[in-house]
């Protein structure tokens, strides 16, 4: 019997504060699949993640999403993880007092209900296993949730967690943006490490560089909070040389960000004349 | 001005008080002379707090409680303080009024430490204990010092010979089970120089009920080079109004550790101040209480640098509930002289109810060129993001919740030197939390 998720995303409009982000939003994640998310700043993809994921500032105004057949957007946000999805953030939060190891055994003791916990043993096993996969200190084990980590090491930090509850549905939102060339080596080996039908991928980046590593299935283009463009691995690799201008062009936009004001010419905001007294 | 006030002790209470427990004739005096002084003082003024508004006249009377021939004899709810009843060394309690159980494992008392109750120490040690006993926080201070030493009862005295390190910390228990006993202990350190030790307290009721006043000292004394860790725990019923000056004399190259867990439920008044005297000297505070019910908290650290390359570092961090009002105050003063002192203070307060309030008073009181000093303080509410964050990894709302607050605390209550006092204090804010 597979376990093979089916991840379905119809129509979907979010917006923020009053603002349409996401216009209509149409894709199918199925198991074994990775698909890549690109575009230029400001374009909704990070905003794409989030709502799937259910944060409470992003309202969904519009369409489904189904995992299996379920409705997530009835599922509230830590059921949505126990069901299998995962959101690797841009900008993970720093949380004092709580460290990373106390964490984690928390979120997969969640998974795995009440009387059935993990053993600490089996557990500090798998964390450091894990952790000297990803090259991490294990003294991070020990560290408060990501205070003081720099921003390559909370990004690794997401992918040890992704490694250690094992999810069926993985979003890594710009997982790639702050890492050096060897660190996104680590990271995308991470990934490709637990690739398999039972799992699959919606990577967010910015840059074609991660994707080198990741090889993704399916390649989509999101401009104004809408997937304009989807093709295979080469649409990647034309974007990596020739920009986003030719797809701009073939589909007459001009703008491609949502939900921004008209920038109008930038003046940087400085009073020195001397205060009066 | 002479304020007629009626205080809640009278001359007789506190002359029977002396001859009960047989003191010297000095210690007699000064009861005396205090409580003339008491009744010409005023309160304490503390920031937006009305103190002359709370429970303030229940001091209850000098009742001796039998004493103790074993720790084991104590009731299995105190016995959970103590890791094990059974050798029990290193450990002092007073119930009420009086010292019940004072015991010293042999090899600490071999190197010369002395650790009993102050009532009985006043015999043998008269002539150091009066040369330190009110010394730090003088009786005519306000009131409220006035009357601690005119009814003080029991007490701790712990001194420790020159160049003497105590591996193990000591421990102490002040409970009150009876509200109409005087609860007014007095806890004086002397850690002579070079000296190392480690002393832990508790403070609690057991089958509570009734008003009282705890109107407590603690004075710690260290010289040259001697290194003090104190650590203390309130957890005192709705029922007691605690009030509680803690202040050291630090001479030099002398440092404390203060390490405070504020988890009364009645209304609350501390004052933990280092006084910075001697060059060199180094003080450490972390504070931690939470409010629940109705209960109003002033809670005040203090570092007074006089001497120069002096140190301090204040944290106090407090969760409110319900109707709960704290006043968080942080005191950094560096005197005219203190030059390159270092001054850092912090206070974080975490709002968990709309009608609770919490506020954070830092202030720098510089009077001297080439120093440092610093501030942060934040009264706010649980991030939502972390929230987020948490739950996105399947952990529950309310679970996430528990994680966030504890983990607000968390520095302070993993800095406790004994394990099973550490584990104590858990289950305090715990339940304090509401968990």
């Amino acid at each position: 019997m597979s376990n093979k998720p089916r991840f379905v995303i119809q129509g979907l409009k979010v917006a923020i504060d009053g603002k349409q982000i996401l216009q209509g939003i149409d894709l199918e994640l199925n198991g074994g699949e990775v698909h890549a998310v690109m575009g230029p700043n400001g374009t909704g993809k990070s905003t794409l993640a989030s709502a799937l994921m259910g944060h409470p500032r992003y309202e969904v105004t519009e369409g489904t999403v189904t995992l299996d057949g379920e409705n997530v957007l009835e599922m509230e946000v830590d059921e949505r993880a126990r069901a299998g999805m995962f959101l690797a953030m841009q900008y993970p939060s720093e949380i004092p007092g709580v460290t990373t190891a106390d964490f984690l055994r928390t979120a997969i003791n969640a998974r795995r209900g009440e009387g059935n916990e993990i053993s600490l043993i089996k557990f500090v096993r798998m964390m450091e296993q894990k952790m000297a996969a990803l090259e991490m200190d294990p003294q991070f084990m020990h560290r408060y949730l990501n205070e003081g980590f720099s921003g390559g090491e909370k990004k690794r930090n997401e992918i040890l967690q992704m490694l250690m509850l094992e999810p069926r549905v993985v979003m890594l939102d710009e997982i790639d943006s702050g890492l050096d060339i060897d660190a996104l080596k680590i990271v995308a080996a991470g990934v490709n490490s637990i690739r398999s039908e039972e799992r699959t991928f919606l990577i967010i980046t910015h840059y074609q560089r991660l994707l080198n590593y990741i090889k993704p299935d399916f390649v989509h283009v999101m401009m104004q909070g809408r997937i304009v463009k989807s093709g295979g691995p080469e649409l990647a690799e034309r974007l990596e040389a020739e920009g986003y201008d030719w797809i701009k062009e073939e589909l007459g936009i001009e703008d491609v960000t949502v939900g921004r004001e008209e920038e109008d010419d930038f003046k940087i905001p400085m009073n020195t004349l001397a205060p009066k007294f | 001005m002479t304020m007629q006030t009626v205080l809640p002790v009278d001359l007789s209470a506190v002359a029977a008080l002396s001859s009960l427990t047989g003191e010297p004739e000095w210690m007699a005096a000064l009861r005396r002379e205090s409580l003339e002084l008491a009744a010409n003082l005023p309160l304490p003024k503390l920031e937006k707090t009305r103190i002359e508004r709370w429970p303030l006249d229940d001091f209850g009377s000098y009742k001796e409680s039998p004493r103790l021939k074993s720790a084991m004899d104590l009731p299995a709810e105190v016995r959970r303080f103590i890791g094990d009843a059974e050798k029990a060394g290193n450990l002092l309690v007073q119930r009420n009024s009086s010292v019940v159980y004072a015991a010293l494992s042999d090899d600490v008392a071999a190197k010369g430490v002395v650790f009993t109750g102050l009532s009985e120490a006043l015999a043998e040690h008269g002539e150091l204990i009066r040369r330190h006993f009110m010394k730090a926080v003088a009786r005519d201070e306000n009131r409220l010092t006035a009357l601690h030493a005119a009814m003080w009862s029991g007490g701790v005295f712990l001194y420790v010979p020159k160049n003497v390190k105590v591996e193990v910390p000591l421990q102490a228990l002040f409970l009150s089970d009876d509200a109409s006993a005087s609860f007014c202990p007095h806890v004086l350190i002397v850690a002579d120089e070079n000296s190392e030790v480690t002393y832990v307290d508790n403070y609690f009721n057991y089958n509570a009920s009734g008003k009282l006043v705890h109107n407590g000292v603690v004075e710690i004394f260290a010289k040259p080079g001697a290194h003090v860790q104190f650590a203390s725990v309130h957890d005192l019923s709705a029922g007691v109004t605690d009030l509680t000056y803690r202040r050291a004399v630090l001479e030099n190259g002398a440092r404390i550790d203060w390490i405070i867990g504020e988890m009364n439920n009645g209304h609350s008044m501390s004052d933990t101040a280092s006084i910075l005297k001697g060059e060199g000297s180094v003080s450490d505070a972390k504070v931690i209480c939470v409010g629940t019910g109705d209960q109003r908290m002033n809670i005040t650290t203090r570092a007074v640098h006089i001497g120069r390359h002096t140190v301090s570092d204040m944290i106090t961090r407090a969760v409110m509930r319900d109707n709960s009002t704290a006043i968080i105050n942080g005191i950094t003063k560096i005197e005219k002289g203190a030059t390159y002192a270092s001054g850092e203070q912090t206070e974080r307060v975490l709002m968990l109810s709309p009608t609770a309030r919490g506020d954070a008073n830092p202030m720098l009181l510089i009077d001297e060129d080439e120093v440092k000093a610093g501030h942060a303080a934040s009264v706010g509410q649980v991030n939502p993001e972390h929230v987020f964050y948490m739950m996105s990894r399947g952990i529950t709302r309310e679970a996430a919740l528990r994680l966030i607050i504890y983990g607000f605390l968390a520095p302070v209550v993993s800095e406790i030197p004994i394990r099973i006092l550490e584990e104590q204090l858990k289950l305090v804010v715990e339940r304090k939390l509401g968990q």
